[in-house]
C-alpha cells in the first residue's frame, strides 16, 4: 500500500512531540552554549551535520514511500501483463476507466459515508466518554482502563470480534435486534453489513479518541475552569464556550487521524467482515485497490485507485495545514 | 524483503540437512491448515525416495496472495521452481507467455512418458492449451457435489434428486417437512462455470476462451442461465432455497445442523462434514436441467494445478519433472485422494482406490470423481478467462443483488456480461 497515514506530517503542536525531538538533537551534537540561547536555538559544527542525522530517516521514507508511489504513479499509465512481459502506454485511460465506472463512483460514495460517520461517531462518543471520565473521583484508574484496553486491539481482531457478534447464525446483536423485528443480514444485506462496519470500526477507534480528550482536559488549568464556574452556573454552557475551545487543538489533530483511520486503517476490519467476499457488500476505495490489484492482478487500474487516494492525503494534508490550523488555537 | 531473507535462511538451513549434491527446488503454495500439512508430507516422501533433488515446499497465505506472490517475485527474477495458481488464475499465468514451462514439455524434456489418457476426463483440459498440451499439471481437484440429508430425505418420503426437475418436485414436501429444501456455497463455481458444463452449453467465444484472448466475451445473458437464475430466486422466496450470502461456510453451516436437506458443496468438502455434520450424510451429482437438450454432461475440476516457472537451470527444471512424476503416481494419488478429499486425477490412481476398497468404504469419496468422468460435452472442458478473479467478484456482486431485491435477474447478467466483456477486453491489451 502506498498511501497511509505514515504520508501525513506530524500535526505542529498540540503533542509535544516536536519539541522532545529537539531535545534529542541538541543531546547528540553541536556546542550548546549553555543558558536560555542554547535552549532556543540548536547549533552544529558543521551545517552538513543535521543532513547526515536526519539521512537515515530520509532513507527509509524514500525506499518505502516516495520509490513505490513513484512506481505507483508510472504504472498507473501503463496497461500491463502481471508477469511484466508486455507493458502498454494508455495515457490517463485507466484513471478515465476508473472515473466512468459507476461500481467506483459508488463505492467512492460509501467510502465518503463511512468516513464522515465513523470519524463523527468516534470522536464524540469519545469525548463523551472522556467527559464523564474527566468527572470520576473514585476508582478512576480502573474505570479509564476499561475505556482504554480496547486500543489494543488490532483491526483484524476487532473485525473477527465484530463478526462473531454479528454473525448470521450466532450473534448475539442480530438475536437483540430480532426482538425489535430487525433481521441483520451481515454479508447479505448492504445496509446491514455498513452498520456491522461502522459500529465495529467506532468501537474500535473510541479509545484512542478518549485518551487523547482526557489528556487534553486535563492539560486546562484549574484555574480557568474554577473562573469559568464562577461566571457561569450552567456546566453544559461553560463546556461550549470555555472547555471546548481549549480542546480544539486536540480535537483538530485528532479529527485528522480518525479521518485517515477511517479511509485507511479500517480496511482490516472490513476483510473480516465481509470474509474475503466483497459480494455486493459495501467496501472503501482502499479495499477496492486491494481487490483489483492483488487479487485480480489488474496492476494499471490499480494503480491509478491508489494514486487518486494519494490525491485524497494530499487534499487533505493541505486542508490541515493551510485552512484549519490557522483557525485553531494552541495553548 | 523480509520474507524473502526468512525463506533463503530456510531453504539454507533446510538444504544443509540433505545430501549436499542434491539440486535445490522451491514450492510455493495457498494451501493452510491440514492441506498444508499433506503438503508437506508428500515433499517429504519425494526427499526420502531420491536423492538427486530436494524439494522445499512454502506456504504463501491463501491462493490470491500465492498468485501474488509468484507473480512478484517473478518480476525480480526470484520466482520459486513451483507455483501453485488456482483454476480462476489460470488465464492470468497462462497468458503470460514466457512465464511458465508447459508441464507436458517439461517432463518429456526430462526423459519421461507423458501419457494425457491417464488423466481422468474432467481434469484433462482444464489446465492445457488449445491443442490439449498440459500447461499445468493439475495438482488439487474438485468437483461440484450435492451433499444429501438422508435424515430429511426418510422424514418427507423423497429421493435425491438427478435434476432441477426432480428437485422441483421434492422441494414442497421437503419443506412440509420442516426442512430447507436447498442451500449452495459458491453461486460462481457451482451455478455458473458448471452450470455451463453440466448443461453443455457455451460460456464465452472463442472457445470458452480457449482459442485466443482477443474478442473473447461473455455468454452469461444465455436464456438457461437466467432461467437457472429465475428459478433460484422463485424458490428462495417460496422458501425451497436458502442464501446466507458470498461465504462459504455461512452457507454450509446450515447443512451440518441438518436443517438444510441439501447442500451444494465441494467433493473435497467430505472430509470436515464427517466431523461436523449432525446427521447421516451422502452424495450425489450436481444436478442438471433435463429440460436442455444434451445435458447431463461431466462438470470440470476447480481447485488449482501447479505450474513450473521458467527462467531455471535445467538440473532444476529436470527435478521439477521428476516431481511431477512422482505427484502422478498413483501411490501418491491414492495418498493425496486419501488424506485431503482432492480427487484422484489419474485412471490408474482411481483404479488403485477402487481395487483398495477405499469407495466401500467412503462411497461420497467416490462422487466427484464419477462426475469428472462423465461423458464429456463440448462446452464441459473448462474455460480460460482473464481477469477471471474480477469476473468472479462482479458476479458475486451482481447474484447477492439478486437475492437482495436490489437487481433483477435480468438486469443482473447483463451488468455482468458487460462489465466482464469490458475487463476481457481490457486483458486481451495486457496480453496482447
Amino acid at each position: 500500500m502506498t498511501t497511509g497515514t505514515e504520508s501525513l506530517p506530524a500535526p505542529r503542536g498540540g503533542t509535544g512531540a516536536d519539541g522532545r525531538r529537539f531535545g534529542a538533537l541538541r543531546l547528540f551534537g553541536g556546542k550548546a552554549k549553555g543558558g536560555e540561547d542554547a535552549a532556543k536555538r540548536v547549533q552544529f559544527s558543521s551545517p552538513y551535520l543535521p543532513y547526515l542525522f536526519l539521512a537515515p530517516q530520509l532513507a527509509i521514507i524514500f525506499v518505502f514511500f516516495y520509490w513505490p508511489s513513484i512506481q505507483a504513479i508510472q504504472s498507473s499509465f501503463y496497461l500491463e501483463d502481471p508477469f511484466g512481459f508486455g507493458s502498454t502506454f494508455v495515457g490517463m485511460a485507466n484513471y478515465t476507466d476508473v472515473m466512468k465506472s459507476g461500481e467506483y463512483l459508488g463505492i467512492a460514495k460509501f467510502t465518503a459515508i463511512f468516513t464522515t460517520l465513523v470519524t463523527f461517531f468516534a470522536l464524540s462518543i469519545g469525548l463523551l466518554l472522556a467527559v464523564k471520565a474527566d468527572g470520576v473521583i473514585r476508582g478512576n484508574a480502573t474505570y479509564k482502563t476499561l475505556l482504554i484496553w480496547v486500543y489494543a486491539i488490532a483491526p483484524p481482531v476487532a473485525g473477527l470480534i465484530g463478526m462473531m457478534f454479528f454473525d448470521q447464525h450466532i450473534g448475539p446483536i442480530v438475536e437483540l435486534a430480532r426482538w425489535f423485528g430487525w433481521d441483520i443480514k451481515v454479508g447479505l444485506n448492504y445496509s446491514d453489513t455498513a452498520f456491522a462496519m461502522i459500529v465495529v470500526s467506532v468501537w474500535k477507534q473510541i479509545p484512542y479518541n478518549f485518551i487523547f480528550f482526557l489528556s487534553g482536559l486535563q492539560g486546562i488549568p484549574v484555574a480557568v475552569r474554577e473562573a469559568a464556574a464562577m461566571d457561569c452556573r450552567s456546566g453544559f454552557r461553560r463546556f461550549w464556550t470555555v472547555i471546548l475551545p481549549l480542546l480544539a487543538p486536540t480535537a483538530f489533530f485528532l479529527l485528522i487521524i480518525n479521518v485517515t483511520y477511517a479511509l485507511f486503517d479500517t480496511f482490516g476490519v472490513i476483510d473480516v467482515l465481509v470474509k474475503d467476499k466483497a459480494a455486493n457488500n459495501p467496501i472503501t476505495l482502499v479495499y477496492k485497490v486491494y481487490m483489483d490489484g492483488f487479487r485480480g492482478n489488474d496492476l494499471g487500474g490499480s494503480s491509478a485507485q491508489s494514486v487518486i487516494l494519494m490525491l485524497i492525503v494530499f487534499v487533505l494534508t493541505i486542508f490541515q495545514f493551510r485552512f484549519i490550523e490557522r483557525r485553531v488555537h494552541y495553548n | 524483503m523480509f520474507k524473502k531473507i526468512s525463506l533463503a535462511a530456510f531453504t539454507l538451513a533446510f538444504s544443509a540437512t540433505s545430501s549436499l549434491a542434491a539440486t535445490n527446488i522451491t514450492w510455493w503454495h495457498g494451501m493452510a491448515g491440514r492441506n498444508g500439512e499433506v503438503i508437506n508430507e508428500i515433499s517429504q516422501k519425494f526427499n526420502e525416495a531420491q536423492s538427486a533433488c530436494a524439494l522445499t515446499p512454502v506456504s504463501k497465505g491463501t491462493y490470491e496472495e500465492a498468485l501474488a506472490s509468484g507473480i512478484a517475485a517473478f518480476r525480480s527474477g526470484e520466482q520459486p521452481n513451483i507455483l501453485q495458481v488456482f483454476d480462476a488464475g489460470a488465464a492470468t499465468i497462462i497468458n503470460a507467455k514466457g512465464a511458465v514451462v508447459p508441464a507436458e514439455d517439461l517432463i518429456i524434456k526430462a526423459g519421461h512418458n507423458f501419457d494425457r489418457n491417464a488423466f481422468i476426463d474432467g481434469v484433462r483440459y482444464f489446465y492445457a492449451d488449445s491443442e490439449g498440451k498440459f500447461v499445468g499439471m493439475p495438482f488439487n481437484s474438485s468437483a461440484p457435489i450435492m451433499y444429501v440429508n438422508d435424515e430429511a430425505l426418510k422424514k418427507a418420503g423423497v429421493e435425491a434428486p438427478k435434476t432441477w426437475e426432480e428437485f422441483e418436485a421434492a422441494a414442497p414436501k421437503l419443506k412440509a417437512a420442516g426442512y430447507i429444501p436447498l442451500v449452495q456455497s459458491q453461486l460462481t463455481w457451482q451455478f455458473t462455470e458448471n452450470f455451463f458444463s453440466r448443461n453443455n452449453i457455451q460460456f464465452a467465444t472463442n472457445n470458452n476462451g480457449y482459442d485466443s484472448v482477443v474478442d473473447t466475451t461473455l455468454k452469461v445473458t444465455d436464456p438457461n442461465l437466467v432461467m437457472m437464475f429465475d428459478k433460484l430466486k422463485a424458490w428462495k422466496d417460496e422458501g425451497y432455497f436458502a442464501f446466507y450470502g458470498a461465504g462459504w461456510n455461512d452457507n454450509q453451516k446450515v447443512f451440518e445442523e441438518g436443517k438444510a436437506a441439501f447442500w451444494i458443496g465441494s467433493s473435497g468438502s467430505f472430509g470436515g462434514l464427517q466431523k461436523t455434520a449432525q446427521m447421516p450424510f451422502s452424495a450425489t451429482f450436481l444436478p442438471y436441467w433435463n429440460a436442455i437438450e444434451g445435458a447431463g454432461t461431466n462438470s470440470f475440476i476447480g481447485g488449482a494445478a501447479l505450474f513450473a516457472m521458467s527462467g531455471k537451470t535445467d538440473e532444476e527444471n529436470k527435478c521439477v519433472a521428476d516431481f511431477f512424476q512422482f505427484l502422478t503416481s498413483p501411490e501418491i494419488q491414492y495418498f493425496y485422494h486419501k488424506a485431503t478429499g482432492y480427487v484422484a486425477i489419474t485412471k490408474a490412481a482411481y483404479e488403485l482406490a477402487q481395487k483398495d476398497g477405499y469407495y466401500k468404504e467412503k462411497p461420497v469419496a467416490e462422487v466427484g470423481i464419477k462426475q469428472l468422468m462423465l461423458p464429456a460435452g463440448d462446452w464441459s472442458k473448462g474455460y480460460r478467462l482473464g481477469f477471471y478473479p474480477q469476473i468472479r467478484e462482479i458476479m458475486e456482486r451482481e447474484y447477492g443483488r439478486i437475492f437482495s431485491g436490489e437487481a433483477t435477474v435480468k438486469d443482473a447478467f447483463d451488468t455482468i456480461e458487460k462489465e466482464g466483456n469490458d475487463l476481457l477486453a481490457r486483458f486481451a491489451k495486457t496480453a496482447g
